[in-house]
């Protein structure tokens, strides 16, 4: 019992960072219905931000917390300007296209991404610092460990999300992007300015992404300009796992979708992790393609 | 209900139909005999195009039966129902934007074909027969239609009268019994209008059709119908011949009331 | 009809004269071995790039998980030459025929799917194969298998690539091809219309998987080794980038993009990391300013391929989930 409590303690925090990134697929789909495969490489790029950043006010000396909160807060600004350059200048050409020219799109600037990584950084891993020194707690007296990284994951994921929260429910841009996600033409009628919108979505879910990016650094401490990758493609899962379009949905199915991999790693077969994650997309689709959160959307003849 | 039974093309015995809790349609129940031509008229929304929906397939109705030619059709797939002999034209027109118009019409007699994929794979002979016979079969259905001339453009490149009767092309190209037509005159001139419902007339008899016809504008159908039935809100209100339904007053008060 | 005839004879006889070209080139010697290789491995990405725009293409049924169809052909005829000594030609036919039974029963649960959902899902299948190779003592594990006769002769690449063309090239130029179009151009009236659309898009799942399956097979006996690494998303990405640039729904067009990311392939060897920002900015570009591709004409534009799903965002005829 101790022991699967210990899993799903370490599986919240994988699913927290799947959650994060989720939150940037779903939103974005929700407002324009592409699947933005070059998120989980502005994942990517948040981590290495957050990892140069980190690199520098610790040598100028900053107190630790300090340097977190100010690397977190520079990454997602950074990552948030990427989100937006991408829509602008990738995307937006295409929305009156199709959504398979969107979707190749999204595919060439995800490996643009990556190996222009490669390119400027090296294809070689880097080590991310501590930004905090890691510790470890007894839980109430149990076996159980806590790790200090995994209480700041969850401390980090909450306040996000309760951020988001806000934004979107008491916002103006919050309201926008609902309307927008509704009804796009509708929206714009009403005077709503879709752009914004659209590039106020992009910002968010790319900020969300950085944010995932630097605390998945903090936790492996090792970055490399591929990794955006697999966590991109698990979180989508998550995405959809949860109903892609629904924010809690999101998170529910990036908390899921880490909990199982984290059990299915513990058991031992941690080299069919992803195998279980792809055939966790693959029945959602065929099942309930609208997720545990989402609605059914059925073409109009 | 008087007709006999081997002159009943189409039965529909109380089909419903509902979205989530909204009820589309309910307890339908109308019939169509042998060589009629019948007009279903409504104010919006009233569920006309559903109706076509549960007639060919596009979703199968939730309770209730559909009979076609004796046989019961509810809830079989589109393409069955195609083979089964009902085609249909849509109210937005769907035609394959980018193929040509001789290509949109030979479509409909791929299910005719009696040569396999693997027959055209090695170009066996049967292959280049079986191709011909589309061909030529297609083409003399664009000549009923005045579309012969047109055969090689690009269906989207058509004008929009042309782009919907290419529809009803198609839809005939398909060998049916019943030829079902979704507001066929929608967006066409007064002049346009006259030209196809004169060809409608036409095609009825030279392929001994039987025709449903929704039309938005009742002074349209009552012209050309022998029959017609009115749905308003998802039930059916009246039928009758078009002077029976001119002066009943369900279906004045079901069109007044929209106007209203 | 005759016209179309004379045109297809006509690109036989071009396709041989070029065959006969190459072959006198290798056998005196003026082309090196780096040239050979290239030759061959442009006869494999032809095939797949053929193949993919069959499902892709033609069938608008879009697909990015190609690289698993050949993985699969790559393994068995691998093994069946390695292990059972089966003859080298009845391997890559047993190849194609296994990755073509993949392409059945991936292709029947994803034919709900459509559009962005569907391209997923092939993502998923195509991974799914290589972790259950990756996993598997019997092929290798993640070293994979190596040893593999190079069997794979210009000959042999040559008339397995010009068949392939012909065939699938035959299959589209017929009714059944027709049948594919008019799903990609419109679902609801190909199905209203009488074509079992269910059916043609296995049918060309299968194919395509066919015909990868052998080019796996053909690959597999050029290049001495196979990995489940060299049949990753990248792969897929490559072949998917063949058929874009050539034009989606255009056999002429796939044959070029494979020559034209063949050579880029070849040449910026040394340089991978340029090579695929190539690949990325070529696609991103072509997408924004010539969607058809190089050779697209508008009759077999993108522009049209799920021109419903660019109408949802108009709220013109579909609801739209928020």
């Amino acid at each position: 019992m101790e022991y699967f409590i210990q899993q799903l303690i370490n599986g919240i925090s994988v699913g927290s960072i799947y959650a994060l990134i989720a939150l940037g697929y779903t939103m974005v789909y929700g407002i324009i219905k592409l699947i933005n495969f070059a998120h989980g490489d502005v994942f990517m790029v948040g981590s290495f931000i957050g990892l140069f950043s980190a690199r520098y006010l610790a040598s100028a000396g900053l107190p630790p917390v300090l340097v977190l909160i100010i690397s977190l807060i520079f990454s997602m600004t950074i990552s948030a300007l990427l989100g937006i350059t991408i829509e602008r200048f990738a995307y937006k050409p295409l929305r009156k296209s199709t959504r398979i020219a969107a979707l190749i799109t999204a595919i060439g600037v995800s490996f643009l991404l990556e190996y222009t990584g490669v390119l400027v950084l090296g294809p070689q891993a880097q080590g991310f610092p501590d930004i905090l020194a890691k510790k470890q707690f007894q839980l109430f007296g149990t076996s159980i460990q806590v790790e200090s990284n995994q209480v700041m994951i969850l401390i980090t994921t909450i306040i996000l999300m309760i951020i988001l929260q806000y934004i979107v429910r008491y916002t103006k841009t919050g309201k926008a992007m609902r309307a927008v996600s509704f009804d796009m033409e509708a929206a714009r009628l009403m005077g709503i300015n879709v752009d914004r919108t659209i590039s106020a979505t992009f910002a968010i879910g790319s900020a969300l992404a950085a944010a995932a990016g630097v605390i998945f650094g903090m936790t492996y401490n090792s970055v490399d300009p591929l990794m955006g990758v697999m966590p991109g493609l698990k979180a989508f899962v998550a995405a959809v796992l949860g109903g892609i379009g629904s924010i809690p949905g999101a998170l529910v199915g990036g908390l899921l979708l880490g909990t199982v991999e984290t059990e299915i790693s513990s058991l031992g077969y941690s080299s069919w992790r992803d195998g279980v994650a792809f055939a966790v997309l693959i029945l959602i689709l065929i099942f309930k393609p609208s997720g545990l959160f989402g609605k059914n959307v059925r073409e109009k003849v | 209900m008087a007709a006999s039974a081997t002159a009943v093309l189409l039965d529909v015995k109380e089909a419903s139909r509902s979205f989530g809790g909204l009820k589309a349609l309910s307890e339908v129940s109308l019939h169509i005999n042998k060589g009629e031509l019948i007009g279903l008229i409504g104010p919006n929304g009233a569920g006309k195009t559903t109706l076509f929906n549960l007639l060919t397939g596009v979703y199968p109705p939730s309770t209730g039966s559909i009979i076609l030619n004796n046989e019961s059709v509810g809830g079989m797939k589109p393409y069955k129902i195609n083979h089964k002999g009902a085609a249909r034209t849509f109210q937005n027109i769907r035609l394959f934007t980018a193929m040509t118009v001789l290509e949109n019409v030979k479509i409909a007699f791929h299910q005719h074909a009696k040569h396999s994929m693997f027959t055209s794979m090695l170009r066996l002979p049967k292959h280049f027969k079986g191709e011909n016979e589309i061909t030529q079969k297609a083409l003399d259905i664009l000549k009923i239609f005045n579309l012969d001339d047109q055969s090689e453009e690009l269906a989207g490149n058509l004008s929009y009268g042309n782009q919907r009767r290419l529809e009803i092309a198609r839809a005939l190209a398909a060998g049916p019994k019943l030829l079902l037509l979704d507001e066929p005159a929608a967006g066409m001139n007064p002049n346009e209008t006259r030209d196809l419902m004169n060809l409608i007339a036409w095609i009825r008899k030279e392929f001994d059709l039987t025709i449903l016809l929704i039309e938005h504008d009742m002074s349209l159908v009552m012209g050309v119908c022998d029959r017609i039935y009115v749905l308003d809100r998802g039930m059916l209100i009246a039928n009758g011949t078009p002077s029976e339904i001119r002066s009943n007053p369900k279906v004045i008060e079901a069109y007044l009331g929209q106007e209203a | 009809m005759k016209k179309i005839n004379q045109k297809f004879w006509l690109g036989i006889i071009v396709a041989l004269a070029l065959y006969g070209i190459v072959q006198v080139l290798l056998t005196t010697g003026v082309l090196d071995d780096v040239q050979r290789s290239m030759l061959l491995l442009i006869c494999v990405n032809v095939m797949l790039a053929v193949s993919l725009n069959l499902i892709n293409g033609i069938t608008g049924q879009f697909s990015i998980g190609h690289a698993g169809f050949m993985s699969v052909g790559a393994y068995t005829s691998a093994i069946l030459t390695l292990d059972y000594d089966v003859p080298f030609i009845l391997a890559i036919l047993a190849g194609g025929i296994l990755a073509a039974i993949c392409g059945v029963l991936i292709g029947i649960p994803t034919l709900r799917l459509n559009g962005d959902y569907l391209a997923i899902a092939t993502l998923g299948f195509g991974e799914i194969i290589r972790i259950i190779l990756l996993n598997t003592e019997y092929v290798g594990g993640a070293s994979g298998l190596s040893g593999i006769p190079a069997k794979s002769t210009w000959t042999i690449m040559f008339f397995f690539m010009l068949i392939t063309v012909v065939l699938i090239n035959n299959f589209i130029r017929s009714t059944h091809g027709r049948a594919c179009l008019a799903i990609r151009e419109n679902e609801i009236a190909a199905e209203a219309m009488g074509i079992n659309t269910t059916l043609y898009k296995v049918i060309a799942f299968t194919l395509g998987a066919l015909f990868a399956g052998m080019a796996g097979g053909l690959s597999a006996h050029t290049f001495y080794v196979i990995t489940p690494g060299s049949f990753n998303f990248l792969k897929s990405f490559e072949i998917l980038v063949m058929v874009v640039l050539g034009g989606l729904g255009s056999t002429a067009g796939s044959i070029v993009g494979a020559v034209f990311v063949t050579l880029l392939y070849t040449y910026l060897r040394d340089f991978p990391e340029w090579r695929m920002i190539i690949y990325s900015i070529v696609l991103i570009l072509m997408m924004i300013f010539r969607p058809g591709g190089l050779l697209g004409s508008t009759k077999f534009s993108l522009k049209k391929l799920g021109k419903k799903e660019a109408k949802a965002n108009g709220g013109i005829s579909d609801s739209s989930a928020s």
